[in-house]
């Protein structure tokens, strides 16, 4: 789902096998697959063991699916997030939605015990499904408002979605009353830690959201409806497109895979933080879709690219834990990424590199 | 501005009106608290809110500036943590002399944001993301230091924190006195030098700036050298205050000032404003803090709440005023 716009690029090549080549090696996918690799060979090289696979009660194990699983929520709100800057538009609400959703989850379930034929057993406060489809809910709300925000009032996305972004956790802190929301409700748990055929449950959740949105994509013409106004607001629009209505579903659909990410972390942890549930999630995901070779100005996007880029992150993590070194250096490595990738991909930077060899 | 030909567009000018906007607001907030909680509306109390709010001040003067010239920093926060970090470790560890631990802090702050503003400049990208991966760079730093919390109890800076400045019936802390002369030196730099001029010509338009001959690539390093050294004047104050230095600090003061900053009155599109309505933003925001905290029944996420909506009020006021004047994006 990735178009070239780069007028350099079209040189005509020589002979059909290098015109192969050339395609091949100008697939937008290659950069961040290649930097994916590199990591998990540089992984299977420093850690033994690394891609081993091990069945245990009938699920699988090992540092690839740990990988996958722990990716998912930042998987569900980069791919929200593509669509959003492949419009020109940024949402830096995605953490406090987040939080907002996995607040409402689990305040709606959270559990009281109840003693059934002398079994103590827990027991939702709402019925699962109304307090997930609540969720959901509140999220697919504050998409609207930061779409109303953007389109309608035509603030600038960044400030648009900033308001949420300082208001949102405030609401959130209000919903769960400034406490850590504890969930004692047993099925709520299978969303975030559960396995299906042996993989972990979250894993299905992402793969049915990735493959709806590729096919709505590309298969009607969503997708290039999205790029369209990504690339030229103004011609959009004069071209009979309904650009208003397309960017508040856009910021509708990031907010919903922010809330559908934020259940899945509250399940996963068993417990609503108002404060600290997705924190920093926003940056992460931006960071993702950049990886991922979607230009931040617009029009140009890969779905794909930000999946492999979630991925990208989340193996730098867990590499940086494995091998021991503290954490905390896991930022400053996260924020030289960001200075090569965008670095290097600003045309002036390829320029510099056009002067040098030529 | 002529008087009364000018008056009518004058008055409803963007920057203007939104700035005159915000100081009502204030004073409705104070004569409100005021009315309702006894011992409210005493000076030491708006004294309070300049004290205590003296770092944010500091940092939404440098955040001021970027803005006008039409970009954006969401490193401040983190070069704040970082800049208390350095403080500390170097009073604490390496045993400098606090003057010489400062001014290292403040060159550099100045050179942090200055790098910034050269990537920006010489790749043409987009501010956000430059000094968002600042922003993580700063915090990621500030963790190799230490992960934890480090104590000042350096005798100077102890001295200064808790000395209080008598002033009208009152009195200041060395701090909010900082923040005051920052205040007054940024009012001169914009409105009255060179600089100043560029910044809001690169902010208006930053092709016209181009052609009228304007240095661009220095304004915009200039800006974001300032709004770093802005940030680390404002954790050498948050220091004082606090006398710890910690990666923690100043989580979220990003938002605060640019808040302050859109509350004051400046319009984020860059090119309007003024530099001193810093100053009411910030306090607004204090009074705000000061006024759920008299009420003792809200909780403090009401503080988030409450400016998340005035947030959203100057930012649709300013989207219909600007549309009104001939549809600036």
């Amino acid at each position: 789902m990735t178009t070239r716009a780069d007028p350099a690029l079209g040189k005509p090549s020589g002979t059909p096998a290098q015109a192969l080549g050339a395609v091949l090696l100008q697939h937008p996918l290659l950069r961040p697959a290649a930097a994916l690799t590199l990591l998990l060979v540089l992984d299977a090289m420093l850690l033994p063991g690394f891609f081993r696979l091990e069945i245990k009660d009938g699920h699988l194990y090992g540092a690839l699916v740990d990988i996958l699983n722990r990716a998912a929520p930042l998987m569900l709100a980069a791919l929200g997030m593509t669509l959003v800057i492949a419009t020109r538009g940024i949402d830096i609400s995605v953490g406090a939605v987040v939080a907002l959703s996995g607040a409402v989850a689990a305040t709606l379930i959270g559990g009281t015990m109840v003693i059934h034929e002398g079994v103590p057993a827990y027991v939702a406060n709402t019925p699962m499904g109304v307090a997930l489809a609540a969720a959901i809910g509140v999220a697919l709300l504050c998409g609207l408002w930061n779409g109303v925000l953007v389109a309608a009032i035509r603030l600038q996305p960044i400030v648009a979605t900033l308001i949420l972004m300082v208001a949102g956790r405030g609401l959130a802190q209000l919903i769960t009353d400034g406490q850590i929301v504890t969930v004692y409700y047993q099925p709520y748990f299978f969303l975030g830690s559960g396995y299906l055929l042996g993989l972990p449950f979250s894993l299905y959740v992402v793969a049915a959201l990735f493959t709806l949105t590729l096919l709505l994509v590309k298969k009607t013409a969503l997708g290039l409806f999205i790029q369209a106004v990504g690339i030229n607001p103004v011609a959009a629009r004069l071209a009979g497109l309904r650009t208003a209505t397309l960017i508040v579903l856009v910021y509708v659909f990031c907010s919903a895979c922010a809330g559908m990410a934020g259940l899945l972390i509250t399940s996963n942890i068993k417990s609503a933080d108002a404060n600290n549930a997705g924190l920093l999630l926003e940056l992460d995901a931006i960071l993702a879709v950049t990886l991922g070779g979607t230009s931040l100005a617009g029009g140009r996007f890969s779905l794909a690219g930000s999946m492999i880029g979630a991925l990208i992150i989340q193996t730098l993590t867990y590499t940086i834990y494995s091998l021991g070194v503290p954490p905390e250096v896991n930022m400053v490595v996260k924020a030289i990424v960001v200075f090569v990738v965008c670095i290097s991909q600003s045309s002036e930077f390829r320029q510099l590199l056009k002067k040098r060899t030529a | 501005m002529s008087a009364l030909a000018g008056s009518a567009r004058g008055f409803s000018s963007v920057p203007w009106f939104t700035s005159l906007v915000t100081v009502v607001l204030l004073v409705a907030m104070l004569v409100a608290g005021g009315a309702a909680y006894p011992g409210f509306l005493s000076l030491q109390v708006g004294f309070n809110l300049l004290i205590d709010n003296a770092y944010l001040l500091v940092v939404a003067i440098g955040m001021g500036f970027v803005i006008l010239s039409g970009g954006i920093d969401l490193s401040v926060g983190s070069v704040l943590a970082l800049s208390t970090m350095l403080t500390a470790w170097l009073l604490q560890t390496a045993h400098w002399h606090p003057a010489a631990a400062i001014l290292a802090v403040l060159v550099l702050g100045a050179l942090f944001g200055g790098a910034m503003g050269l990537i920006i400049h010489l790749f043409k990208l987009q501010p956000f993301i430059v000094t968002l991966a600042g922003m993580f760079l700063a915090r990621g730093l500030c963790y190799l230091i230490s992960t934890e919390s480090i104590t000042i109890d350096q005798p100077f800076f102890v001295t200064v924190s808790q000395t209080q400045v008598p002033f009208m019936k009152g009195f200041l802390s060395p701090g909010a006195l900082i923040a005051l002369v920052v205040l007054l030196l940024a009012v001169w730099v914009a409105h009255f030098t060179a600089f100043g001029r560029a910044v809001y010509a690169v902010g208006c338009n930053e092709q016209s700036a181009a052609m009228m001959g304007l240095n661009v690539g220095a304004t915009r390093i200039g800006v974001y050298a300032l709004s770093g050294l802005c940030a680390a004047l404002g954790g050498v104050l948050f220091s004082f205050y606090m006398l710890s230095g910690y990666g923690l600090h100043g989580q979220g003061l990003e938002l605060d000032a640019i808040a302050a900053v859109v509350i004051g009155g400046t319009l984020l599109t860059g090119g309007y404003g003024y530099i001193a309505g810093a100053l009411s933003g910030v306090l607004v925001l204090g009074a705000i803090q000061t006024l759920i905290a008299f009420d003792g029944t809200l909780s403090s996420w009401w503080t988030r709440i409450v400016i998340g909506g005035l947030l959203f009020a100057f930012c649709v006021v300013q989207r219909v005023m600007g549309g009104l004047r001939g549809g600036r994006a």
